[in-house]
C-alpha cells in the first residue's frame, strides 16, 4: 500500500515536471508566430566572451556570429534555440541531429573533418598565455620552460604544451579554465594557457580587470569554423551568411562589443575555405 | 578501425591507475583499520573522532577531495608533500585525496566484519586478562577481517575506478589519456569502449578472485 503511495506521488511529480518544462519550451514558439519553425544551435555555455549562458540570455562572440547566420537564414532571435554542446560532444550531437549547426570554439582540424563538415573559418585564433599583469618575466616563448603552465585537461593547448612548445615546462590541467584563475592570481601558477580568444574572454571579465594580460606569443594557428552534418546543404548558406558578416562590419563589431576590454589584438576576418595550418 | 592506438600510451596511462589504485589501497586499508579500531574503542573522544570522520568524508563527492587537495592543500597551503615537479606532486596529492576518502568505506567494512564475531568471544578475551589491543589484535581482527574480504573486494574495485577522478587534478591515467584522444579523434564511443574494456579488465579479476578468497578464508560458524 504505502509502495503504490509513492509511485503516485513520484509520477505526479513527474508529470508535473514534463508539464513545467513543457511550458518553458513552448514559450518560443507562441511568441515566434510565423509558423512556429526553430533552429537549434550548439554554442559554449561557459567560456566568457565566446559563449556564456547569463541569467538574462547567452552572450559572447560566438552567440553573435551564430545569431547573425541565423537571422540569413531566416529565423528572427527568439526561433533559436541555445543547446550546451561540450567539446567532446560537439560531433556526436551533429551526427544525430541534435543541433543544426555548432560555433562552440570549433577548430577545423583532418580528424573533425572527417566527421563533420566546417563552414567558415570566422575566426583565426592563436594559442596565448594569460599571465599575472606585474609579471615581466614571461617575455618570449621560451621562458615557458621555466613556467608553471595550466590549461585544461586533455585540450589541444595542454598537449600543445607537452609535445611541442615548451616541453620542459611543468604543466597543471584542470577540469575548467576557471579553476586555474585563483592560482595564476595567487602566483602558484605563472600561466594560463589556451587560445587567445577565449583567454582574452576571461581577461574582459569585470572580476579581473586589470589583474591579468595576454603574452601575445601566437603558439599555433586554431580556425574557428562552424560545424554542420556531414553532407548538409547549410555548409555553403552559412559561408554565404559569415562572408555578408564580414562585409557589413558586424564581425569587426562583435570582435569589439566581446573581448575590447582584454586589449585583444584580434586578427583580420579570415577568407571563407582559407584554413591556417 | 583501432590504428590510432598506437599513437597513444595507453599501457602506460593504465599502469599508472594500477599505481594509484595499489598505492591508495594499501594507504587506506591502513588509516581504514585505525578508524575501525578508534570506532569499537573504549576511549569516548576517539569513537567520537572516529565516528565524525567516517560521516563527513564518505559524504563528500571524491572530486571536491580530490580537487581541494591540489586548489587548497598544494597551491593555498603550499604543501607539496616532498616532491618538486606538479606530476609527482598531483600524484601524490590524488593517493592522499583517494585515501582519505576510501578509508572511510575501509572502516566501515571492518566494522560489520567486527560485528560478525561474537559478543563472548572478547567477553572471555577480556576475562582472561587481555587489554584491548591485544583482544582487538588477536582475537577480534583477525576474524574480522577474514569475514570482510568480499566488502573489502568491493570497496576496492569502486577506488579502482574512482582513480578516474584524479584526472581532474592532471594526474595522466587512463581517464585523461581518454579525454585527450576524444579532443583528438573524434571517435567518442570507440575510445571510451576501449577505456571501459581496460577497466573491466582490471576489476573483474579483482572481483572474482577476492570472492575467491572470501569463501576459502571466511570464518565456519
Amino acid at each position: 500500500m504505502k509502495l503504490r503511495k509513492v509511485s503516485a506521488a513520484s509520477a505526479a511529480v513527474l508529470a508535473l515536471a514534463l508539464t513545467a518544462t513543457a511550458c518553458g519550451s513552448d514559450d518560443g514558439d507562441d511568441s515566434g508566430s510565423s509558423g512556429g519553425k526553430k533552429i537549434t544551435i550548439g554554442i559554449k555555455f561557459d567560456q566568457p566572451g565566446l559563449g556564456q549562458k547569463t541569467p538574462g540570455g547567452y552572450e559572447g562572440f560566438d552567440v553573435d556570429v551564430a545569431t547573425y547566420v541565423a537571422k540569413k537564414l531566416g529565423y528572427s532571435e527568439d526561433q533559436i534555440e541555445w543547446k550546451e554542446s561540450k567539446s567532446a560532444d560537439r560531433e556526436t550531437m551533429l551526427q544525430r541531429g541534435d543541433v543544426d549547426f555548432i560555433a562552440a570554439t570549433y577548430s577545423i582540424t583532418p580528424q573533425r573533418q572527417e566527421k563533420v563538415d566546417f563552414a567558415g573559418p570566422y575566426l583565426l585564433a592563436h594559442q596565448d598565455v594569460l599571465i599575472r599583469a606585474d609579471d615581466d618575466k614571461i617575455k618570449s616563448p621560451e621562458d615557458l620552460n621555466d613556467a608553471k603552465l595550466c590549461s585544461v585537461t586533455g585540450s589541444t593547448s595542454a598537449q600543445n604544451v607537452k609535445e611541442k612548445l615548451a616541453p620542459k615546462a611543468q604543466l597543471q590541467p584542470y577540469p575548467t579554465y576557471s579553476a586555474c584563475l585563483p592560482g595564476l592570481q595567487n602566483g602558484a601558477i605563472d600561466a594560463l594557457t589556451t587560445d587567445d580568444s577565449i583567454l582574452a574572454g576571461y581577461a574582459a571579465q569585470d572580476q579581473f580587470k586589470g589583474k591579468f594580460k595576454l603574452g601575445g606569443f601566437k603558439l599555433t594557428n586554431e580556425n574557428y569554423g562552424i560545424g554542420v552534418k556531414k553532407g548538409s546543404d547549410l555548409k555553403d548558406k552559412i559561408n554565404k551568411a559569415l562572408e555578408e558578416m564580414v562585409a557589413d562590419k558586424s564581425w569587426d563589431k562583435a570582435v569589439k562589443d566581446n573581448f575590447g576590454p582584454a586589449n585583444y589584438k584580434n586578427e583580420p576576418a579570415p577568407k571563407i575555405g582559407d584554413i591556417k595550418s | 578501425m583501432f590504428d590510432f592506438l598506437q599513437d597513444y600510451d595507453l599501457l602506460g596511462a593504465f599502469w599508472t591507475t594500477v599505481q594509484l589504485a595499489v598505492l591508495s589501497a594499501v594507504g587506506s586499508l591502513i588509516w581504514g583499520t585505525v578508524l575501525a579500531a578508534m570506532r569499537v574503542g573504549p576511549v569516548p573522544l576517539m569513537r567520537g573522532f572516529g565516528t565524525a570522520y567516517v560521516n563527513i568524508v564518505r559524504n563528500i563527492p571524491l572530486t571536491v577531495i580530490i580537487l581541494f587537495t591540489s586548489l587548497g592543500l598544494n597551491q593555498t597551503l603550499g604543501v607539496s608533500l616532498g616532491a618538486n615537479d606538479v606530476e609527482t606532486i598531483n600524484f601524490r596529492l590524488a593517493v592522499l585525496g583517494l585515501i582519505l576518502y576510501t578509508s572511510s568505506f575501509v572502516c566501515e567494512a571492518l566494522r560489520s566484519g567486527i560485528n560478525t564475531v561474537p559478543v563472548g568471544q572478547a567477553e572471555a578475551a577480556r576475562a582472561i586478562g587481555l587489554s584491548f589491543g591485544q583482544v582487538l589484535g588477536n582475537v577480534v581482527l583477525p576474524q574480522a577481517f577474514r569475514s570482510s574480504v568480499v566488502p573489502l573486494a568491493n570497496v576496492l574495485i569502486a577506488l579502482i575506478k574512482n582513480t578516474t577522478v584524479a584526472a581532474a587534478i592532471g594526474v595522466a591515467e587512463a581517464a585523461l589519456l581518454m579525454k585527450e584522444m576524444i579532443e583528438n579523434e573524434a571517435q567518442l564511443l570507440l575510445i571510451s569502449a576501449v577505456i571501459a574494456f581496460g577497466f573491466v579488465v582490471l576489476t573483474l579479476p579483482t572481483g572474482l578472485i577476492l570472492g575467491w578468497v572470501g569463501k576459502k578464508v571466511a570464518v565456519k560458524r
